[in-house]
């Protein structure tokens, strides 16, 4: 039954797929070889992600180095395998943030606020952690389970997978986003199918979502993105969809026709657009591509593919829009952040 | 305490039977069975003379080599070491052996070290069977291009497939315990995966998946445990297939081509450079330091392309000049070659004179 439910719908997406594919132009687009300059002896690993600050800084958060486990008498401690680098806007290296802070473990976002904090979502120790522009720790969400947890869903948020107890600790997140008020959405994540809602303050205000693939819910929220109404904008790879709700998670619409989106942004000024990509599976060189749409889900563009050379992909994770035509792209399997110029809005779309 | 004891005759035999029959000698010269299997078939192979360079790599006094997995040189003669030291670390020498620099420290690829090769653009790729992945780095020692992903450690909640599990039918670019890399002259790439998976996969030289071929068995084009692979001027592909004691060749399409099963067990391959191309292979002695069967293993045979053995060199032992389970082999000079060890934490250079000077 389920089984024939998941044939029909990819059969119907790919009708969709099919018939909007001619005509969704390609964008012309350029990538910066070996931008990022890294001191000798450091390296990225996978660029799970990467933001820009209101200066043109971009923060790298890498799963690099060796997760390593210390063992206590009687538990097993997990320590390291993230790190957080910031560079200038050239390229060049300028340091390290959080140098073995406890809740580094198995990075999977940074968002940099308005006021130029940044914030790192940790996927292996279900922590946000905001550190200030200057790198030092102002506010931290979650807590790290306190020895090794290997199943979503025990020591980290109590509820089962899925579920989502209000307030509780995060179970696998994997975003953070904030409205124009500074309240703060996180997407929790792998464990938890929901959308947690904080003021700029941290205090709990709600939560919304569960594990399933009915409006509303998810089935794994991998990023989110908020626009300057204040509308919630969560990417739902494993539905293939983007899920828009109101600021307070009244569902409104959901954004079927673009993959899978593992990563979504959206870009400032008086005209915002929203950028999805539909990354390839790590296992696979299918797909890739990065849509450029309006908020209301028009596509404009797509441009890209999977693979390992410059201006290909390798599993995007994330990626920043600061700037809609200057793009940074974190991708998990070519341990890299590209650089991509797009030509600015009504310029020729290439081809 | 005598007793009657119906059938203890019987059992008796039984007792005394089960130790003679695992021992049987099967041959005059009272070899056991796991001697005959580890030995290889090749008889009356001329010896080469060798010698070995004492103390050839120069360690800086705060830095130690652990097991010596991987050992390759560049076009400049500079060696690369890959080792399984308390972290996985790759080390660069100069052709003098004085130490250079440290390449890759605390990537998040190195997990168990298992091969280092250096292509002829001079890029260095390293194979870490605990990380599942090959690494490009290119000669500045940066990396380039990956192939293979880690996995994800479990503690980040999504549930990985353990290597091995989901091996019936592995993706084309995931690798389970891969174990080393070879390209033929249009670049394409070969790897040798490897212990979870029993077959070589073949990407173009962007990385995109083209072919692979064999499964896990004993059947010719069959494998068990690809350890080391090379390939040749025509892009003819030679894999050692351990856990078989055979060389299979395989055309660059794949397809078997011929089998070479008189040279033991396979544990380390290196074909050399130049118009006149040598195979040499390694028939190293088991990693378990079992005495009995290293009696019998830790030559290295030089053989044409064709498999004609042309000679063998070296026995099993911890001395200079001895091998303790050579685990790689390089040899772009011919006469000169850099061995790796295992069970030594150490690489030799060594200096063949086949022609007995």
């Amino acid at each position: 039954m389920r089984r024939l439910w998941i044939g029909n719908a990819s059969a119907a997406a790919l009708l969709l797929a099919g018939s909007l594919w001619s005509q969704i132009p390609e964008i012309a687009y350029d990538s910066a070889p070996n931008f990022l300059k890294l001191p000798e002896h450091v390296y990225l690993g996978e660029a799970a992600g990467v933001a820009t600050n209101s200066r043109g800084n971009i923060f790298v958060y890498t799963r690099t180095g060796s997760e390593f486990a210390t063992t206590g008498a009687s538990r097993t401690f997990t320590h390291g395998g993230s790190r957080l680098f910031e560079f200038d806007s050239n390229g060049k290296y300028i340091r390290e943030i959080g140098q073995a802070v406890y809740g580094f473990l198995f990075g999977q976002a940074v968002r940099v606020d308005a006021r130029d904090n940044i914030w790192v979502v940790d996927r292996g120790s279900n922590m946000v952690i905001k550190f200030d522009s200057g790198g030092r720790v102002l506010m931290t969400m979650g807590r790290k389970p306190e020895a090794v947890v290997l199943a979503a869903g025990r020591g980290a948020g109590r509820g089962a997978t899925g579920a989502g107890i209000p307030g509780d600790n995060f179970n696998r997140p994997a975003d953070v986003a904030w409205d124009a008020a500074g309240n703060i959405f996180i997407a929790d994540g792998y464990g938890n199918a929901r959308i947690a809602k904080f003021d700029q303050n941290g205090k709990y205000i709600q939560s919304w979502g569960s594990k399933g693939s009915e409006p509303g819910q998810f089935d794994a929220p991998h990023s989110i993105a908020v626009d300057a109404q204040g509308n919630v904008y969560v990417a739902d790879p494993g539905n293939k969809r983007v899920e828009v709700f109101d600021n307070n998670g009244v569902f409104k619409t959901q954004l079927s026709h673009v993959g899978a989106p593992w990563a979504i942004c959206i870009s400032p000024g008086a005209h915002q657009y929203l950028y999805s990509s539909n990354s390839n599976d790590p296992g696979s060189m299918d797909n890739g591509e990065i849509y450029k749409m309006e908020l209301d889900g028009r596509v404009l563009g797509k441009f890209g593919r999977a693979g390992k050379l410059i201006k290909e992909f390798g599993t995007v994770n994330a990626m920043d829009c600061r700037n809609p035509n200057l793009l940074y792209v974190g991708e998990l399997t070519n341990w890299r952040v590209q650089k991509l110029t797009l030509p600015a809005a009504g310029s020729s779309g290439g081809r | 305490m005598m007793r009657k004891c119906r059938g203890c005759g019987f059992l008796l035999t039984l007792l005394f039977a089960a130790p003679l029959l695992a021992q049987t000698p099967a041959q005059s010269d009272g070899l056991t069975q796991a001697q005959i299997n580890a030995r290889a078939k090749a008889q009356n192979v001329p010896e080469i003379p060798f010698e070995s360079v004492p103390n050839f790599l120069k360690f800086p006094a705060d830095l130690y080599m652990g097991e010596g997995i991987g050992v390759a040189t560049n076009s400049k003669g500079h060696v690369f070491v890959y080792t399984r030291s308390q972290e996985t670390r790759l080390f660069e020498f100069d052709p003098k052996g004085n130490f250079v620099r440290e390449i890759g420290e605390g990537l998040y690829g190195f997990a168990f070290a298992h091969a280092v090769r250096v292509d002829p653009q001079d890029n260095i790729w390293a194979v870490d069977e605990g990380s599942n992945m090959v690494i490009k780095f290119n000669p500045e020692g940066r990396v380039t291009m990956l192939l293979g992903r880690r996995p994800e450690p479990a503690d980040a909640g999504v549930a990985t497939p353990a290597p091995g599990v989901s091996a019936s039918t592995p993706g084309p670019y995931s690798f389970d315990r891969p174990t080393d890399v070879a390209w033929d002259p249009a670049g394409n790439i070969f790897v040798a995966d490897g212990y979870g998976n029993s077959r070589v996969v073949k990407y173009d030289k962007d990385g995109r998946f083209m072919a692979s071929v064999g499964t896990h068995g004993a059947e010719p084009g069959q494998l068990n445990t690809p350890h080391t692979i090379a390939a040749d001027a025509k892009g003819n592909i030679y894999v050692g297939d351990r856990g078989n004691s055979r060389i299979q060749v395989f055309d660059n399409d794949l397809k078997l081509k011929a089998i070479y099963d008189k040279v033991g067990a396979p544990w380390a391959v290196c074909i050399t450079p130049g118009p006149h191309q040598y195979l040499y292979s390694s028939n190293s002695n088991p990693d378990t330091n079992n005495a009995e069967l290293g009696a019998v293993t830790g030559e290295i045979y030089k053989m044409e392309l064709d498999g004609t053995i042309l000679g063998k060199f070296g026995t099993a032992g911890k001395q200079l000049g001895q091998f303790s389970t050579t685990h790689e082999i390089d040899c772009r000079n011919e006469n000169e070659l850099l061995v790796s060890e295992i069970t030594s934490w150490r690489v030799q250079k060594i200096i063949l004179h086949p022609s007995g000077k």
